[in-house]
C-alpha cells in the first residue's frame, strides 16, 4: 500500500515535469514578445531592451527552465530596483506583467475555482446519476425518451447560453437571487452558497448530460449479467437489485469520468468564470496566455495538471476499495 | 400432508416463445411432464432444444423479458404461470431454487459469499435477523463441504475455485429450504473430477431432506448417474421420457438413438479409419503411421507467465515428440497448462526454458520474421468458433487469409483453392461470400478447420476444437479430422479437456498436470491401466452411460 502511493506520487510528479517543460518550449518557440506586451505601447527599444534582460528573457530556453525548477524547489531571490525580492517555495516566479508572485495570484484566485469545482460535481453526480438510473430502470417507456432527450439538450447547450438564462430568469426576472458576486467561503458561508449557486448549477447541468447517459448504459450493462440473473431467481425486489448489486459494478465508469472531470475543472472551466464572475483560475489563465505571461501560465498548467492527477488517483482508490479484486500495486 | 399427493411439479401444454425480426421463434412448443415429491428428473437435449428455457419457466424467470409464455406451470401448489410479483418471488428461492450453470458470474463478484446468502435468507424469512441470516449462510456452507466455513463465508468469489463457488450457490440454494432444486447445466463448467463431487453432493443432499430435482444437462452421462426419470427434448417438444435406465438402455425414439450413439464413450476403443487398402481396421499403436520420423519434439519445454515474485510457471519441463500422421492427445484439467503448451508448438507463444525442434531445426527462439517460413506448416484450431473467426469478413477470406499471406497463389488461384476446401470440410463451396454469423457452431468450426488447412500444414495442434458444439455436430468433426488426417496424412495435436472425446481420436495420450506431464503412453493402454494416481481418479471420474458406472 506505501509503495503504492509513493510509486503513484513520484508518477504524479514525473507527468506535472513533463508538462512543465512542454509549455515552457511551447511559449519559447511561440511568436510574440513578452517584454514588449509587459512594458506597455510607450515603450522604446531601450526600454524593452531593458524589461528582456530584467525578465532573463535571451537566456537560453534550458537555463529558464532550470531557473523555473530551482524556484519551485528551494525558492528565489528577484531584484525589483534596489530592493531585493525574496520569493519561498514553491515559488512559480513573478508575473511579467506587474512583477505580484505568482503564487500569491494563484494562492488567491483558487477558493473560487475549488468551490466551483467541488459544488458543480456535487450536482452533476446527483443529477447525473439520479437521470441515469431513473432512465435504466424505465427504459423502454416515456419517462426515458424524455430524459434522453432532456440530456442531449443539456449536452447540446453551451455554458454561456445556459448560464445567460439562468442569470436572466432568477435575478432579473424572478429576483429569487442575487447576480452573483463571489463572497470567499470563509468570510461568510451563507452568501457564498448562494451567490455560488447558479454557477453550479449551470455547469454541473451541463456535465450532468453526459454522466446520466454513462450511468443509463453501465446500468442496463450489470442489470444484465449473470449474478443479477442469481439474485432475482431468488426472489430478490428489483429495488434491491438495482441498490445493493448493480450500483456497484455501474458506477465503476462514473468514478473515472468523474476524476477526469474534476481535475481539469481546475484550470479549463473559464467560460462558467467569465459568465458569472468568479475570480478563478481560469480566467488568470485567459488573461496571462493572451499577454504571454509565462510564469503564471506554466503555474496554472502544474496546478491543473496536479489536480487531475490527484484526482485519478483518488479514483483509483476508491475503485479498490469498491472492488476487492482490484489490487493496489 | 394431503400437499404431498400432488405433484411437486406439474406443466401442462407449456410454450414459450421470442418475437424476434424474423418471426416468432418458439424455443419450447407445447411441453407437459411432472415431477413426484422428492423425483429427480433430467430434461436433456442439444443446444437450442428448449431445455434450459423451459426449466427458467419453472421460476416465471422468462416474466418481464418480452417471452410470450402459455400453458400452465405449477411448482409445489403455486401456480406460477398467474401468481402475482409478490408471490412469484415467494416462489423463487423459497418453494424452488435454482443452481446456474457459471458459478464465478453467477455470484456478485463484490460481496462476499456468506453475505449473498444471508441475502436471500432474509428474503425468504422476513423476521429472521441479520445475525441469524448470517449464522444460516455459515450452516449452509458447512453443509455443502466448505471447510472452515466461518471464515469463508468472508470470502468473495473470485477467492474460491470454481468447484467451491457452485458449492456455494448450491448452499445459497439450500438457504430456505425449498421443496425443488432446478440446476442448470450446473457441472457444465467444471473439471471432471469437481463434477463427480459436485454430483455426490447433489445426491446426498436429495436423499437428506428429500427435495425435488429437475437437472438440465446436454451430458447423458451426468443425467445417468443422477436422477430417476429422463425427459428428451428436441426443438422446444418432449421426443421422450421415462425412467432413465429404459430410455438409455432401450430407446423408442430414433433421435434419442442417434444422440446416444454419437456420444463419446471413454470406456470404449477408437475406431480407426484407414484408407481403403489399408490393412488394420481397429487397435492401438501398432495400426498407427507407418512413418516414425518425428516431426515436431519438444525437450523441457518451459512458460512462465509474469516476471519476479508473481511469476507463474504454467508449463514446466515438457518433453513431447510428435510423429508425422499420428495424433497425439493432451487432457488435463483447467490450469494444466494444456493450452499454453499447444500455443507454444505452433510458436504462437515463445518458450521461456528448452528447446523446440521442427522437422531437425530448432524453432523454440527464433524470431517472428524466421519463423515466418515455418508458419504455414504449423497450424492451428481453436476452442471458440464464433469469436476465433471475424465477423466482418465472409468465411471465404478468413479462410484465404493463411494463403495471401502465404504470397504464392494469384487471386484466382486462391478464390478456387478456397472453393476446395470447403468442399473438403463438407460445406457448400458456393458458402465463400456468407459470413460466420450465418452459419451454425458446427459449421463455423468446419470454417476453422478449412483455414488451418488452407496452407497445406504437416501438423495441426486443435486446441479443444469441440467442447463448444453438441455431441452430434462433435461426432461429425471428430469423423471429419480423422478422414484428413488418413487423406493428408497429418500429425495433430488434439487437446480436450473431455477424456472420452480424446480417446477416439489419439493414437497417444499426454495427461497433463500442474504444468507437467504425468503420465504418457499409447492410448489404449494409459485409458486400460493407467498408471499413475491422478489419471486412474480423472478416468473413475468421468460419468459413464453404462450402469456399472452409474451405480458406482
Amino acid at each position: 500500500m506505501t509503495t503504492y502511493f509513493l510509486r503513484r506520487a513520484l508518477g504524479a510528479v514525473a507527468v506535472v515535469l513533463v508538462l512543465s517543460a512542454v509549455v515552457y518550449v511551447t511559449f519559447y518557440v511561440a511568436p510574440g514578445d513578452p517584454a514588449r506586451l509587459a512594458c506597455g505601447p510607450r515603450c522604446n527599444p531601450e526600454q524593452i531592451r531593458q524589461v528582456r534582460e530584467q525578465l532573463a528573457l535571451d537566456d537560453p530556453l534550458l537555463v529558464q527552465y532550470w531557473h523555473f525548477l530551482q524556484g519551485v524547489f528551494t525558492g528565489q531571490d528577484y531584484s525589483a530596483g534596489t530592493a531585493v525580492l525574496h520569493c519561498d517555495a514553491p515559488c512559480f516566479g513573478l508575473s511579467y506583467q506587474n512583477n505580484q508572485q505568482v503564487t500569491d495570484m494563484l494562492v488567491e484566485r483558487l477558493p473560487a475555482t475549488a468551490s466551483l469545482a467541488v459544488g458543480a460535481m456535487v450536482v452533476w453526480l446527483a443529477v447525473g446519476i439520479g437521470t441515469g438510473l431513473l432512465s435504466a430502470l424505465r427504459r423502454g417507456g416515456a419517462t426515458e425518451r424524455v430524459l434522453t432527450w432532456l440530456t442531449l439538450a443539456g449536452t447540446a447547450t453551451p455554458v454561456f447560453i445556459s448560464g445567460l438564462v439562468l442569470l436572466m430568469v432568477f435575478c432579473a426576472y424572478l429576483e429569487w437571487l442575487p447576480f452573483p458576486s463571489y463572497v470567499p467561503l470563509t468570510e461568510d458561508p451563507e452568501q457564498w452558497a448562494w451567490n455560488m449557486l447558479l454557477p453550479w448549477v449551470a455547469l454541473g447541468l451541463l456535465e450532468s448530460a453526459k454522466y446520466a447517459r454513462l450511468t443509463r448504459s453501465s446500468t442496463l450493462e450489470t442489470l444484465a449479467e449473470d449474478h443479477i440473473r442469481t439474485f432475482r431467481a431468488y426472489g430478490v425486489p428489483e429495488r434491491s437489485l438495482v441498490a445493493r448489486h448493480a450500483l456497484r459494478g455501474a458506477l465503476a465508469p462514473v468514478i473515472a469520468l468523474t476524476a477526469a472531470d474534476f481535475g481539469s475543472i481546475f484550470g479549463g472551466a473559464v467560460l462558467t468564470e467569465m459568465m458569472f464572475g468568479l475570480p478563478g483560475i481560469g480566467q488568470l489563465l485567459v488573461r496571462s496566455t493572451q499577454t504571454i505571461d509565462l510564469p503564471v501560465v506554466v503555474a496554472v498548467v502544474v496546478i491543473t495538471g496536479a489536480a487531475v492527477v490527484i484526482a485519478n488517483i483518488v479514483a483509483d482508490v476508491l475503485y479498490a476499495v469498491a472492488d476487492r479484486r482490484v489490487a493496489l500495486r | 400432508m394431503t400437499a404431498d399427493l400432488q405433484p411437486l411439479v406439474s406443466v401442462t401444454d407449456l410454450s414459450v416463445a421470442f418475437p424476434s425480426e424474423g418471426g416468432v421463434v418458439r424455443a419450447v412448443d407445447g411441453l407437459s411432464f411432472e415431477l413426484a415429491p422428492g423425483g429427480a428428473l433430467a430434461i436433456v437435449g442439444e443446444s437450442g432444444s428448449g431445455k434450459s428455457t423451459a426449466a427458467y419457466a419453472l421460476l416465471g424467470l422468462h416474466r418481464g423479458t418480452g417471452a410470450e409464455v402459455t400453458g400452465s406451470v405449477r411448482v409445489a401448489g403455486h401456480d406460477v404461470s398467474a401468481a402475482d410479483d409478490a408471490e412469484l418471488r415467494r416462489v423463487r428461492g423459497g418453494a424452488a431454487a435454482m443452481v446456474f450453470q457459471d458459478p464465478l458470474s453467477s455470484l456478485d463478484p463484490y460481496q462476499a459469499i456468506g453475505d449473498q446468502i444471508a441475502e436471500v435468507h432474509r428474503v425468504h424469512r422476513p423476521g429472521a435477523s441479520r445475525r441469524d441470516a448470517r449464522a444460516r449462510a455459515v450452516e449452509v456452507l458447512g453443509r455443502v463441504g466448505i471447510p472452515d466455513a466461518a471464515r469463508r463465508a468472508r470470502s468473495r468469489p473470485h477467492e474460491f475455485s470454481g468447484g467451491m463457488r457452485q458449492r456455494a450457490l448450491i448452499a445459497m440454494a439450500l438457504a430456505c429450504e425449498p421443496r425443488l432444486l432446478v440446476a442448470d447445466e450446473p457441472t457444465t463448467a467444471l473439471d471432471v473430477t469437481v463434477q463427480a463431487q459436485i454430483l455426490d453432493l447433489l445426491r446426498e443432499l436429495r436423499a437428506e431432506t428429500g427435495m425435488g430435482l429437475i437437472l438440465v444437462t446436454h451430458d447423458l452421462g451426468v443425467a445417468a448417474g443422477s436422477v430417476d426419470d429422463l425427459l428428451v427434448m428436441k426443438d422446444g417438444r418432449a421426443v421422450e421420457r421415462g425412467p432413465v435406465r429404459t430410455v438409455l438402455d432401450a430407446p423408442d425414439e430414433t433421435y434419442t438413438r442417434d444422440l446416444l450413439a454419437a456420444v463419446p464413450r471413454v470406456n470404449v476403443r477408437r475406431t480407426v479409419l484407414r484408407k481403403p487398402t489399408g490393412v488394420g481396421s481397429s487397435g492401438g499403436p501398432s495400426g498407427g503411421p507407418s512413418d516414425n520420423t518425428a516431426l515436431l519434439e519438444a525437450t523441457g519445454l518451459r512458460r512462465e507467465f509474469g516476471r519476479g515474485k508473481r511469476a507463474v510457471t504454467a508449463v514446466d519441463g515438457v518433453s513431447l515428440t510428435v510423429r508425422a500422421g499420428e495424433t497425439v492427445g493432451v487432457v488435463g484439467e483447467s490450469g494444466s497448462g494444456k493450452t499454453t503448451l499447444g500455443r507454444m508448438l505452433v510458436r504462437l507463444l515463445e518458450p521461456t526454458g528448452g528447446e523446440l525442434r521442427y522437422r531437425g531445426r530448432d524453432i523454440g527462439t527464433l524470431r517472428e520474421r524466421e519463423l515466418r517460413a515455418f508458419r504455414s506448416e504449423l497450424q492451428m484450431v481453436f476452442q471458440d468458433p464464433v469469436s476465433s473467426l471475424n465477423p466482418r469478413r465472409s468465411i471465404g477470406e478468413s479462410i484465404a487469409d493463411p494463403l495471401r499471406a502465404a504470397g504464392k497463389l494469384g487471386d484466382a488461384e486462391i478464390v478456387a483453392r478456397v472453393r476446395e476446401l470447403l468442399e473438403r470440410v463438407g460445406l457448400d463451396p458456393g458458402a465463400y461470400h456468407r459470413y460466420p454469423h450465418e452459419f451454425s457452431g458446427g459449421q463455423r468450426q468446419r470454417v476453422g478447420i478449412a483455414r488451418a488447412l488452407a496452407p497445406e500444414p504437416r501438423l495441426i495442434v486443435c486446441d479443444e476444437p469441440v467442447s463448444a458444439l453438441d455431441v452430434t455436430t462433435q461426432a461429425q468433426v471428430v469423423r471429419l479430422l480423422g478422414e484428413l488426417q488418413r487423406d493428408l496424412g497429418l500429425a495433430l495435436v488434439f487437446i480436450a479437456h473431455d477424456l472420452a472425446v480424446v480417446r477416439q481420436v489419439s493414437d497417444r495420450l499426454v495427461v497433463m498436470r500442474g504444468g507437467r506431464i504425468v503420465e504418457e503412453g499409447p492410448a489404449d493402454s494409459v485409458y486400460e491401466q493407467p498408471r499413475d494416481p491422478y489419471t486412474q481418479g480423472l478416468l473413475a471420474a468421468v460419468p459413464l452411460l453404462e450402469p456399472a458406472g452409474a451405480a458406482a
